[in-house]
């Protein structure tokens, strides 16, 4: 174990940090002034989009593991936005990268890094959700092109999206993992209908979508007809990575401890109530834990040793705890927690009102904490699958 | 940076794993922890030709000098077995006070017999970390140490005994006039009641050993929980893949799945938070207390989470005497409450932030 830093690595530090004084005044409270703008200056600077070739729009640095964690670091001290994290460049980007053709890279990895173009993922259906094999929609030949049609649905952002990454079934007589392809296409093509559906957040976060007979060319295909299922799991595999991402959830406990400092109830202040104090710490001590696995994880990357457990348990333990941080400030907020909408007694615009509710959401999307516990038990610990119901 | 065991350290514990399933396998546990024996010498002379005794011990004095992540590397092991040995107060608590403390003459008188394993050392510090219960306590007057203490680590047999005053000042003492075993739920390790008449004794000069101390037993005790936790979710999963109930294994439902998939998500993240503890310790000072008294009280919490669980997990087998489980469910149960429960360690590290009074 070896935690210094070479005189390289602190002069990177350095400057990181130099640039980040620069640049204070483009961003407020962790949120860009113009995300845009925020975007191409992070790019620029190898901030963003770092290890990604400089032929599809990113920096070009090559891999290090060790600079990427002191970017972290030091965005997170300086409460500085990471720059556009959404689906796309967090999930479609990576998977391009692995099986998409040289094409596909170059026109969609640039937009998409620069935030110009928005993709919503098209993988869930009403009857296909933890079973996401099982899934209907339908893609048929029409020459150089499918004809889809079907219905997704929890599809988030769909309502914004230039975009879709989409699982369609494309082989119908094929067994149900390998009949599956993943497809590009706009979302402006005739033939999609978007219906928002409103969470209990009160935004509209996700959508319904359907699809009649919506023409694709078969070239969108991603990694080749009949390997969508394959290309899903590279995707979620990066999912399930950001969704328990340990450095976000530092970054919200030390806003929770600012919270707990400076609010006061009856005159006291809420860190100075022992109950509370005692809640705090005993989350504190689980972002650590996950922050040095994260560490460890870092470390089996580099050195190309596989991270086992210490990997499969991040999305579950990472999303819950989320959860419960958002549950303490709500609980240390007391009935100021309860307040939702504009009001001069709400405190940070409603957001930890809307992580409690939106967190919920995390906990079952990209994998719900039972599905994540069967994976930690078959692949982790080598315990029996279920047996497959016998056919009927 | 290189978050991870290096190949030595994982030689380590891979040697102390080894050699302590021979010396100390479950049988010979239970006639220690039964009082069929009362004496486990032999367990610490085999484990002295690893060197472990003198772990901590700078090679001056006949030692391998190795830090505390090495230490909670070999804890976790010991831990992982119940191994009934003098480890933590002689090998590291001791040796520390010595080290920080000692003048010359008592490092060299001391230090090598430790090193050795010739001599061991017991710790009385409960009171000063913990607090005074039972109107224990020690005070010192003309190099003579009068009271008693409760909770001592390793004091049975102990050749030399590191204790703490009233006021937090650390002795070094050679004959306590009495001690007395405290019966525990966990037999595998014996505490001690320590009573002193008029004991001779002599000042240790360090302020913040005391301070150096605590962390380090509380990364030890954490290290030791990792240990037993990892064990005892093990030997669930082994139970699981074997017992049979409706005509198929029992780890094949998916319920007895999720305890044990729980069980790992919990001890995964940990097993990190020992290491930065321990690595702390050695080489990040103004962390190193915040983050042995997180290490101690999480290692607690989700202790007793794996405790339990893989009890259950066992079915009524778990409950009984036959397989032996409960010793590790009662060494979880010890190290939770020794020198300090949860929540009085996690009062401390929101003090050591600024963040309690
Ligand atoms: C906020 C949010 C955003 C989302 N965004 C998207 C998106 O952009 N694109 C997209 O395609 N999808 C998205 N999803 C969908 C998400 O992937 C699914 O909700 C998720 O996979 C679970 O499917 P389901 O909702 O149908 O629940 P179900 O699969 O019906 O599960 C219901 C309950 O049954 C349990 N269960 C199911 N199968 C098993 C099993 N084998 N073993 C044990 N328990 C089981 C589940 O754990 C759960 O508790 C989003 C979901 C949320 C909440």
């Amino acid at each position: 174990m070896d935690l210094t830093l070479t005189p390289e690595m602190a002069r990177f530090r350095d400057e990181v940090r130099a640039f980040l004084q620069a640049h204070r005044s483009e961003y407020d409270a962790g949120q860009p002034k113009d995300v845009l703008a925020w975007q191409r200056l992070l790019i620029d600077n190898g901030y963003a989009a770092r290890t990604i070739p400089k032929a599809y729009g990113g920096y070009g640095a090559e891999p290090d593991i060790l600079k990427s964690r002191i970017i972290t670091e030091e965005f997170i001290r300086a409460d500085a936005p990471r720059g556009i994290a959404n689906q796309g460049v967090s999930m479609l980007v990576p998977t391009l990268l692995e099986v998409g053709s040289e094409e596909q890279k170059k026109q969609w990895i640039g937009p998409t890094l620069r935030g110009e173009v928005i993709w919503c993922q098209g993988y869930s259906e009403p009857g296909a959700g933890s079973d996401l094999a099982s899934l209907q929609t339908k893609a048929i030949e029409a020459g150089d092109d499918f004809l889809i049609s079907g219905q997704k649905i929890w599809t988030s952002t769909a309502h914004q999206a230039d975009m879709i990454f989409c699982l369609v079934r494309t082989e119908p007589d094929a067994p149900k993992h390998e009949g599956i392809s993943y497809i590009l296409f706009p979302m402006t093509t005739p033939g999609i209908e978007v219906r928002p559906l409103t969470t209990m957040t009160g935004h509209a976060e996700f959508n319904e979508v359907f699809f009649t007979d919506v023409r694709v060319p078969k070239a969108n295909v991603v990694g080749g007809r009949g390997r969508g299922w394959f290309v899903a799991n590279t995707t979620l595999k990066h999912e399930r990575g950001m969704l328990g991402d340990p450095n976000a959830t530092e970054a919200r406990l030390n806003a929770l401890i600012e919270l707990m400092k400076t609010e006061t109830v009856g005159g006291e202040r809420i860190i100075d109530n022992p109950l509370f104090r005692d809640r705090l710490m005993q989350l504190q001590a689980r972002v650590f834990a996950m922050k040095f696995n994260g560490m460890r994880l870092l470390t089996a990357a580099q050195t190309g040793e596989g991270a086992g457990l210490a990997g499969l348990v991040v999305k579950l333990q990472g999303c819950e705890l989320n959860h419960q941080i958002a549950a303490l400030a709500i609980d240390a907020l007391g009935e100021l927690g309860i307040l939702y909408h504009d009001g001069p007694h709400l405190r940070a615009r409603g957001n930890w009102q809307r992580n409690y509710m939106f967190d919920l959401g995390l906990i079952i999307g990209g994998g719900t904490a039972q599905i994540q516990k069967n994976i930690i038990s078959e692949r982790g610990l080598g315990m029996p699958r279920e047996p497959s119901p016998a056919k009927a | 940076m290189r978050f991870a065991l290096s190949e030595d350290q994982k030689m380590l514990q891979a040697s102390v794993g080894k050699a302590i399933a021979d010396l100390a396998p479950l049988d010979r546990v239970r006639r220690y922890a039964e009082g069929k024996e009362t004496i486990a010498a032999d367990i610490w002379a085999g484990l002295s030709d690893l060197g472990l005794p003198g772990l901590m011990i700078p090679e001056a004095h006949g030692g391998l000098g190795l830090g505390l992540l090495e230490a909670a590397v070999a804890a976790e092991a010991l831990g992982g077995a119940v191994a009934p040995t003098p480890f933590l107060g002689s090998a590291v608590l001791a040796p520390l006070a010595l080290t920080l403390g000692g003048t010359p003459e008592q490092q060299a008188r001391w230090l090598p017999k430790l090193a050795s394993g010739e001599a061991t050392a017991g710790v009385c510090i409960a009171e000063a970390v913990a607090g005074a219960r039972d109107g224990a306590g020690v005070v010192a007057k003309d190099g003579r140490l009068e009271g008693f203490c409760l909770f001592g680590l390793d004091a049975q047999d102990a050749d030399l005994l590191v204790v703490a005053d009233r006021d937090g000042k650390l002795w070094l003492a050679e004959r306590p006039a009495e001690t007395a075993v405290m019966s525990s739920i966990d037999e595998t390790r014996r505490l001690s009641e320590v009573i002193f008449a008029g004991t001779p004794a002599e000042p240790l000069a360090s302020n913040e050993a005391l301070t150096r101390l605590r962390d380090a037993a509380w990364v030890v005790l954490a290290a030791e929980m990792l240990g037993a936790g990892q064990t005892m979710l093990e030997k669930a999963v082994a139970y699981a893949k074997e017992r049979k109930q409706f005509g198929r294994v029992i780890g094949s439902f998916q319920a007895v799945k999720h305890l044990c998939a729980e069980m790992a998500a919990e001890l995964e993240p940990a097993r990190a938070l020992v290491w930065y503890a321990a690595y702390a310790f050695d080489h990040a000072p103004e962390e190193a207390s915040l983050m042995a008294a997180h290490a101690k009280a999480h290692l607690s919490e989700i202790g007793r989470f794996v405790a339990r669980t893989s009890t259950e997990v066992h079915g009524g087998i778990g409950m009984t005497d036959l397989l032996g489980l409960h010793y590790w469910f009662k060494r979880l149960g010890q190290n939770r409450q020794l020198l300090g429960g949860p929540e009085k360690v996690r009062e401390y590290a929101a003090r050591v932030q600024g963040l309690a009074a």
